[in-house]
């Protein structure tokens, strides 16, 4: 089953697969990382994820592009972040039970439009083959890198610049950290946490995207496993950091593909452990870098989150 | 909320408005508002109805058909309602406190594994200790599971929100686990299950109706979960820590004991709620377990305004909503997901109305005196 190279087989699956699992991991916790650092949690980010599954999957039908798909996705997390933003506008609603909703809405919403997609074949975005100097065919398929992986990757360099050197994430941080602060720079706090809120829903919405039309490449109401509430663990694990994004993004993927890996080398027992892993490794994270006397450590000073 | 800490912040928001001593006079006010915002719910989703080039009239005609017109139907949603009425505890009793705990769903799916493994494991015995072995069991795995969640946010400061939906995952997946491996029963081809529990341990119909006992199992808990809360000294004390923790601890409140009591009671309920599905519905334990009354139970607590008693209605309306799902799904063409669009409408015009107390001053005779600001 493994071919001609035995037990390597298995890093090297694991591999291709932290690299695929990642890449929405990746998307989600970039978004959430900067609607948190506006001091606002978004936890309705599993939703949009899903509504954005669905609509990129939805247009890559219609239209025949998977781009499309995608702009299309990150435009309707853009609408789903937008109302987010709205009514936690308002002052007593609570940020993180409008999140919950938003979750069940979303994925509502994307079950209701999605049902007649659930059939028909959409075009896949394209694939680069980063392996193919390499005479082994696992590890010419583990190289399989989609588009969106290294544009990841980009985003959160970009994320890192803006956040530190330009006057927006100046603002983003300010705002984050003390309204008080924010107003007497004459910043509109609600704007800045507004526009954060949006973009992270394009960021989750994108994150769906991939899952629906390039791995695992198809829409039905289990598109996702957790992936947008993991996301925002992970942001915690990051310690609101974008080049931390990267590494706990490839940290969890790589968790996320044990299972199918340890599959590909003809281990099926046990296959729903392994496929908890993830989720073990997230609390895990989580009890690890949250304790009572560091608990603020990085973390934007409105948050309500309270890791 | 600005130079309030986090601990300070969270609480007053996530449980409503904290009405320790002004409770009466507020009484208008969260009648009023919830129904407000419910209708403003309904209106919202009856935009989207006719969006979609259908009659929302038509809608709710078959809602009312389907859920509350006939015997039928009003048996349909007591069946309905009953799993929603613990899964709905299981999110407002820590809430509380202040807790968004919303990982019901995997202490559905353990409770229930764990009670058919004890009710398989006492064939022979007398039904009644059999099934009071397995409610123990659910109960007891429930409490520890979502127990846990309380004990890592109160002594590692863990979120409990997330926390307690990656062990939702981790339930799930433990169950699955067990019922294709160690527990299946070799039988089960198409569905993995458990072997089927013997006939004397299952959970019959209530007499003259075709809905089970766990109804009224799940009408207890709620009036015991609201004397629990309004009427002894541990619901006094979750209440004041619900409403600043801070000021609990100063007090000498056992804020710590609350929270992880309160969270394995939450987890309690939830595992029962999984042994009445395992005994009354299933009749074994298998996938079906997590079908997502952990999640709809979330919507129920918030639309309770986590009052344990308002838990009953919530869950008869959410009940009949659902009871007329197919009822809606075959006479109009709309997918079943309507019913999740609905109750996300309703569930974002409730918890957008919070910004409403306080401020409409002929529902509050402080402001209506003018004495005091929100």
């Amino acid at each position: 089953m493994t071919g001609g190279i035995g037990w390597w087989g298995l890093p090297i699956a694991m591999l291709g697969g932290a690299i695929r699992v990642s890449t929405p991991f990746l998307f989600v916790s970039l978004g959430e990382t900067v609607t948190e650092r506006s001091g606002r949690i978004n936890l309705g980010l599993e939703g949009i994820l899903v509504f954005g599954a669905m609509s990129a999957y939805a247009v890559a039908v219609r239209t025949g592009s998977p781009w499309t798909g995608v702009a299309a996705a990150a435009l309707s997390g853009a609408l789903f972040g937008a109302l987010h933003g709205w009514i936690c506008k308002f002052p007593k609603v609570n940020d993180v039970a409008i999140g919950i909703a938003l979750m069940l809405f979303g994925s509502g919403l994307a079950f209701f439009f999605g049902k007649p997609y659930i059939q028909p074949a959409a075009p896949h975005l394209p694939a680069m083959s980063l392996g193919a100097w390499s005479s082994i065919p696992q590890l010419r398929a583990a190289l399989e890198v989609n588009a969106l992986f290294p544009a990841g990757i980009a985003a959160a360099f970009v994320l890192r610049w803006a956040l530190r050197d330009t006057r927006a994430g100046l603002a983003l941080r300010v705002v984050g950290d003390s309204s008080e602060a924010a107003r007497a720079l004459g910043i509109d706090a609600d704007r800045v946490r507004l526009a954060a809120t949006c973009f992270g829903g394009a960021m989750a919405a994108v994150g769906g995207a991939y899952l629906s039309l390039y791995y695992p490449g198809s829409w039905n109401e289990n598109i996702s496993s957790g992936q947008g509430l993991m996301a925002v663990a992970l942001v915690i694990f990051a310690r609101w950091n974008p080049i931390g994004c990267v590494a706990a993004s490839l940290l969890f993927g790589g968790a996320g593909a044990l299972g199918p890996a340890l599959q590909s080398v003809g281990i099926t027992h046990g296959y729903y452990l392994f496929y908890a892993a993830p989720y073990v490794l997230t609390l895990g994270a989580m009890i690890a870098s949250s304790a009572p006397g560091r608990a603020g450590a990085g973390a934007p000073a409105e948050l309500s989150i309270g890791t | 909320m600005t130079g309030a800490s986090a601990s300070d912040a969270r609480p007053a928001a996530a449980a409503g408005p904290p009405g320790i001593g002004r409770s009466v006079p507020r009484r208008l006010e969260g009648i009023v508002i919830p129904l407000g915002a419910l209708t403003a719910g309904l209106a919202a989703f009856s935009v989207f109805v006719l969006a979609t080039g259908k009659s929302p009239a038509t809608f709710f005609a078959l809602a009312w058909r389907g859920g509350f017109g006939t015997w039928f139907s009003v048996q349909n949603t007591l069946s309905h309602a009953s799993p929603l009425l613990l899964a709905g505890l299981c999110v407002a009793l820590p809430a509380r406190l202040g807790l968004v705990v919303i990982g019901g769903e995997g202490a559905i799916a353990l409770g229930g594994t764990a009670a058919a493994v004890a009710g398989l494991s006492l064939r022979g015995w007398p039904p009644a200790v059999a099934l009071a072995a397995m409610a123990a069991a659910g109960a007891g795995v429930g409490a520890v599971w979502l127990g846990a969640v309380g004990a890592l946010r109160h002594f590692r400061a863990v979120n409990e929100t997330i926390a307690s939906l990656l062990l939702a995952y981790v339930a799930i997946a433990v169950m699955n686990q067990l019922v294709e491996g160690p527990l299946r029963d070799p039988a089960s081809l198409n569905k993995p299950s458990t072997a089927p529990l013997p006939a004397a341990f299952r959970i019959g119909d209530i007499p003259g109706t075709e809905v089970h006992w766990g109804l009224v199992v799940g009408v207890i808990a709620c009036i015991l979960s609201w004397a629990l809360i309004e009427r002894t000294s541990w619901g006094f004390a979750a209440r004041v820590a619900g409403g600043n923790v801070r000021a609990a601890e100063v007090q000498g409140l056992p804020v710590g004991r609350l929270i992880v009591a309160f969270t394995a009671l939450g987890g309690a309920w939830a595992g029962l709620g999984g042994m009445i599905e395992v005994a009354a519905v299933q009749g074994s334990a298998n996938a079906s377990l997590a079908s997502g009354y952990g999640y709809t139970g979330i919507v129920v607590a918030f639309l309770a305004r986590q009052n344990p008693l308002a838990v009953i209605p919530v869950s008869l309306l959410l009940g009949g909503i659902a009871a007329a799902g197919s009822l809606i799904q075959i006479q109009m063409g709309l997918p079943n997901a309507a019913v999740l669009v609905l109750e996300g409408m309703v569930f974002l015009a409730i918890l957008a109305s919070d910004a409403l107390y306080g401020r409409i001053p002929w529902l509050d005779p402080d402001l209506r005196r003018g004495e005091v600001g929100p």
